[in-house]
């Protein structure tokens, strides 16, 4: 593709609140963005350090239980020792902790299922994911449980002198959200091509080579585990403070499945994939809801997924890249050269 | 904490466990000889249940020629799954297959779903519900069945994979696929049969834990999780480990609803996960190597 392609890509996106009128289409392109963005952080576990993260979900959701009640306040007693009440801060802060609390919990889960691998590093991403689903079912007294916590104050965006701007609006939301995928991309886009992602891509292809040339496998994996969960928990709190109202239901495995399916769909290890998958994903549901019901629209989705892992297992991106560089250069490359070295 | 109230607490776990061990192994069946992590497996734990409901409530047959064909059903869906998703991708990596599964799981969930409407059924059970009080400790008669039936499949499974001829190719195929194949194992029926006989264990636990509790489409999500959690206790692919892992596994749920908080009873599965990682990451009974 040529360096355009996402300038053309974003200005477009960019213009779409200026003749968009339906609210409903410009409200699932809001939470759309906001699931491509925890693919995109997805992506870099799955796709680039080729660790299957299955508990995604549960950084998604602790970013926005953290960013809620550090918007809303709380007041809970510890093992009935003493109490920690928490007087209601600026939302933009809880975004912030969100980020940072869920980046800590990639840091601890990190460091505690890359001692294992394949198959036991899935299950125990799984089961980290059940027990903060559990823990936010249980401890009604700072989650209120299946009640749910409600009124979560939108954003407010600003710089001091110049103003302040609460973000009532969709438009505004939209492009707050355009915004965080557009630095997502760059900030993943730069450590993919920094020695950082030529690490992964190194350990991702063989891990034992990797580990023979110096390079601290575990080190980096924790490093990408910290940076993916941070991010989805932005997105969990950008999910939060956008829908002003979240339940334990975020924490539901079909969120995390939504994320696989979108980052393998659109390519897993490309930059564009989660976008492109993301946005097949998350706009499906709008022209599949007039037609089916949810449980067909889940039943395709899985269909789907296995049709994507027969005929097309490297994903939509990358098939596009390669009949664009073959139908270009042809005469001058061998075919098996042709796919881009952006992956491995 | 009485010890009439821990005696309780030891013959429900001794029940539980017999379910949980049959769910382990026939996870573990599947991961040893076939090199697949099963998401699929808690599905056809609801379909044993589902089966059940169908051929005793829907037909109106007999009890246990009721749970006798949910077990064929499942065992013949296993089958299915094998053969029409696993099969043509032998030899993929295990993320490949992976995902296959997961999207099978969805599929089937959904089908569930949209079959028997989400509303709870229950299966009646012929049994009195009169429970038997020995001492301190009372048990449903319908428990004690459960719990005979699960050690009967188990010692079954025992003896097919230790004494008969099936047995032998499989774990000559556990062991070393090539060489099994070289000495004249039909590798591709040995792997359906052992999607065959891991999903119709589940199938069993379904059927038996059905008429216990109720049944309702998303059973499957948490019997697939603790199956997990039952397998990593063992060692994936430890049949013994994974019988042992069942009980450890109803053990440490009963005595954490019972003395903790009922609310995280299966929470306890996922933090025995995390407590073997962090002390014994090879798994209490491990002989494989499982990391790189």
């Amino acid at each position: 593709m040529t360096r355009l392609t996402p300038i053309i890509v974003l200005l477009f996106f960019a213009s779409v609140p200026w003749w968009l009128t339906d609210q409903y289409l410009l409200h699932t392109l809001i939470t759309t963005g906001i699931f491509i963005l925890a693919a995109m952080s997805l992506n870099l576990l799955l796709g680039y350090t080729g660790q299957l993260s299955l508990g995604h979900v549960a950084f998604f959701g602790i970013g926005a239980y953290t960013s809620a009640l550090t918007a809303l306040g709380f007041d809970v007693e510890l093992f009935g020792l003493f109490r920690v009440v928490h007087e209601p801060w600026p939302p933009v802060l809880g975004l912030l902790f969100g980020t940072l609390v869920a980046a800590l919990c990639g840091f601890v889960i990190g460091k505690l299922s890359f001692r294992v691998r394949g198959a036991y590093f899935v299950i125990v991403t799984i089961s980290f994911a059940e027990v903060t689903r559990l823990v936010s079912l249980n401890w009604v007294e700072l989650t209120q449980g299946p009640l749910a916590l409600p009124g979560i104050p939108p954003l407010t965006i600003g710089f001091p002198g110049l103003g302040y701007m609460t973000l009532w609006e969709k438009t505004e939301n939209y492009y707050v959200v355009l915004a965080f995928i557009v630095l997502a991309y760059i900030l993943i886009k730069r450590l993919v091509n920094s020695r950082f992602g030529r690490a992964m891509i190194a350990l991702k292809g063989n891990e034992s080579l990797a580990t023979s040339v110096g390079i601290d496998v575990t080190r980096y994996l924790v490093i990408a585990a910290i940076v993916s969960a941070g991010m989805a928990g932005c997105a969990g709190a950008l999910y939060a403070h956008y829908i002003q109202i979240i339940d334990p239901m975020i924490f539901m495995f079909l969120n995390t499945v939504t994320m696989v399916i979108m980052v393998i769909t659109g390519g897993k290890g490309t930059l564009a994939g989660p976008l492109v998958g993301g946005l097949i994903f998350g706009l499906a549901p709008v022209v599949l809801r007039s037609y089916v019901g949810p449980e067909i629209q889940w039943i395709l989705y899985g269909l789907l997924m296995i049709v994507v892992v027969f005929v097309l297992p490297q994903g939509i991106v990358p098939a596009i890249e390669q009949w664009f560089n073959r139908t270009k250069a042809e005469p001058l490359r061998e075919p098996s050269v042709a796919g881009k070295g952006e992956r491995a | 904490m009485n010890v009439d109230q821990l005696l309780q607490h030891l013959a429900n776990t001794l029940i539980m466990g017999g379910t949980y061990a049959l769910l382990g192994i026939g996870l573990t069946l599947i991961f040893g000889i076939m090199r697949v992590v099963n998401f699929t497996h808690g599905e056809l734990y609801a379909f044993g249940a589902y089966g059940l409901y169908f051929v005793s409530v829907v037909l109106g047959m007999n009890f246990y020629v009721s749970i006798l064909f949910a077990i064929a059903g499942g065992m013949v869906l296993g089958a299915l799954i094998e053969l029409v998703l696993l099969r043509p991708k032998r030899g993929a990596d295990i993320d490949t297959t992976m995902l296959l599964m997961i999207g099978a799981w969805i599929v089937l969930q959904n089908t569930e779903h949209l079959a028997w409407g989400s509303i709870a059924k229950s299966i009646p059970s012929p049994f009195p519900t009169e429970p038997l009080v020995i001492g301190p400790i009372s048990l449903s008669w319908l428990r004690i069945f459960v719990f005979g039936v699960a050690i009967l499949l188990i010692i079954a499974t025992y003896f097919l994979i230790n004494r008969t001829r099936l047995g032998n190719a499989m774990r000559a195929t556990f062991q070393d696929t090539d060489t099994a194949a070289l000495m004249g194992v039909n590798i591709r029926a040995i792997y359906t049969m052992t999607f065959a006989l891991g999903s119709g264990l589940a199938a069993a636990a379904g059927a038996l834990l059905g008429p216990v509790f109720v049944v309702t489409p998303t059973m499957g999500d948490l019997a697939s999780l603790k199956a997990f959690a039952i397998v990593i206790l063992g060692g994936l692919g430890n049949i013994t480990g994974a019988t042992i892992g069942g009980f450890i596994l109803a053990f440490v749920e009963e005595i954490g609803a019972g003395y903790i908080s009922s609310g995280y009873r299966d929470a306890m599965g996922f933090l025995i996960i995390i407590v073997v990682l962090l002390f014994r990451p090879t798994g209490i009974f491990a002989r494989v190597e499982r990391i790189g």
